[in-house]
């Protein structure tokens, strides 16, 4: 995978940077797009580099369709190209619905769909040029499954099914392949805040008996565009220990 | 002739070689698939400037630069 660029969102942190680092490592060189501050990805950008690739930081709020067309344009004249998309950028506002506001609602659509959209927008111009792209994007079995709390994050993550399979078969053509990865639990800051009882509760729901790595997610994330996955677009690809069968 | 030059230069990028065009080339012998005739279409309008909307049933090259022609001329 040496000599490819990846443009990855919401990599400052978390899975995202996981998977970035993963990519890093087998020569993948990494654009980070991500809206925090800098200094926030400073840990994850020194380890991409530590890793001998160029990367480099790109502050964009992946909602904003022009800000996002920015973002693309300027990693395109950086990088020359860009050959694989992840995108990871997601947040929740958990709510019951009978108290989740309107503002909730479009907030985490706008961010984990709409971001989405804006992204492949951008960057399809470019990868159709090539006639080469790997697009991922990280969706979740409660996209799946449906979780209560979570109708705007589970709509937003059902919606990135749906995106992912017409974008593999508009671009198949082009030799462009979109898949999702659908992560379950996985160990994250989050999961470490719940109490014993609460963990105790999640392993009964996963058939495999415990919780997912962030770099579970990207392994999955690296097969998906490597060469050993050119004949797969359009899938859903559960991680999940067993969660949702 | 501009507009065939410059409708030479955006259909052989698209096809990614040098492509030899005349107006009396069909769009049918370029074998452009519909993803190609958007960017195409794309590309016209970014560099002229104009709209041709989404639903051209053109068969030449020639056709194609008068109709550009034609929108350059009503900008
Ligand atoms: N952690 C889990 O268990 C889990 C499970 C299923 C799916 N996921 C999904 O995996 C992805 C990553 O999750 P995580 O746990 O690493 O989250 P995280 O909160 O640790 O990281 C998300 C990153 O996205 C960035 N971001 C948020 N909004 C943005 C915006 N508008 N524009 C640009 N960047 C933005 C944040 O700054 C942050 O760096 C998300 O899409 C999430 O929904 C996570």
């Amino acid at each position: 995978m040496e000599n490819r660029v990846a443009l990855f969102t919401g990599a400052g942190r978390g899975i995202g940077a996981a998977i970035a680092l993963t990519l890093a490592k087998e020569g993948t060189d990494i654009a980070v797009v991500d809206y925090s501050d800098e200094s926030a990805a400073a840990e994850t950008l020194a380890a991409l580099k530590e890793a001998g690739v160029t990367a480099r930081y790109y502050r964009c709020d992946v909602s904003d369709f022009g800000a996002a067309k920015a973002a693309a344009d300027q990693i395109v004249k950086d990088f020359g190209k860009i050959d694989i998309l992840v995108n990871n950028a997601g947040i929740t506002a958990d709510k019951l619905i009978m108290r989740m506001e309107e503002a909730d609602w479009d907030r985490v659509l706008s961010i984990n769909l709409k971001g989405c959209f804006n992204m492949i927008k951008h960057v399809t111009p470019y990868m159709m040029r090539k006639r080469y792209g790997r697009i991922v994007s990280i969706s979740s079995v409660v996209g799946l499954m449906g979780n209560a709390g979570q109708a705007n994050y589970a709509a937003s993550k059902a919606g990135i099914i749906g995106l992912t399979k017409t974008v593999a078969k508009e671009f198949g053509a082009r030799n462009i392949t979109a898949n999702a990865v659908a992560p379950g639990f996985i160990k994250t800051a989050m999961t470490d805040a719940l109490t014993e009882e609460q963990k105790q509760a999640m392993y009964k729901l996963i058939p495999l008996g415990c919780l997912g790595e962030t770099q579970d997610i990207a392994n999955a994330v690296k097969f998906l565009v490597s060469d050993d996955a050119r004949y797969i677009t359009g899938v859903v690809l559960k991680v999940d220990g067993g969660m949702y069968i | 002739m501009e507009t065939l030059e410059k409708l030479k230069e955006i259909l052989s990028e698209c096809k990614g070689e040098d492509l030899d065009i005349t107006p009396e080339t069909t769009f049918d012998e370029l074998e452009f698939d519909s993803l190609d005739k958007v960017d195409i279409v794309m590309q016209i309008e970014e560099a002229y400037g104009i709209s041709l909307g989404d639903n051209m049933q053109l068969s030449t090259v020639g056709e194609l630069v008068a109709k550009i022609d034609e929108a350059v001329a009503n900008k």
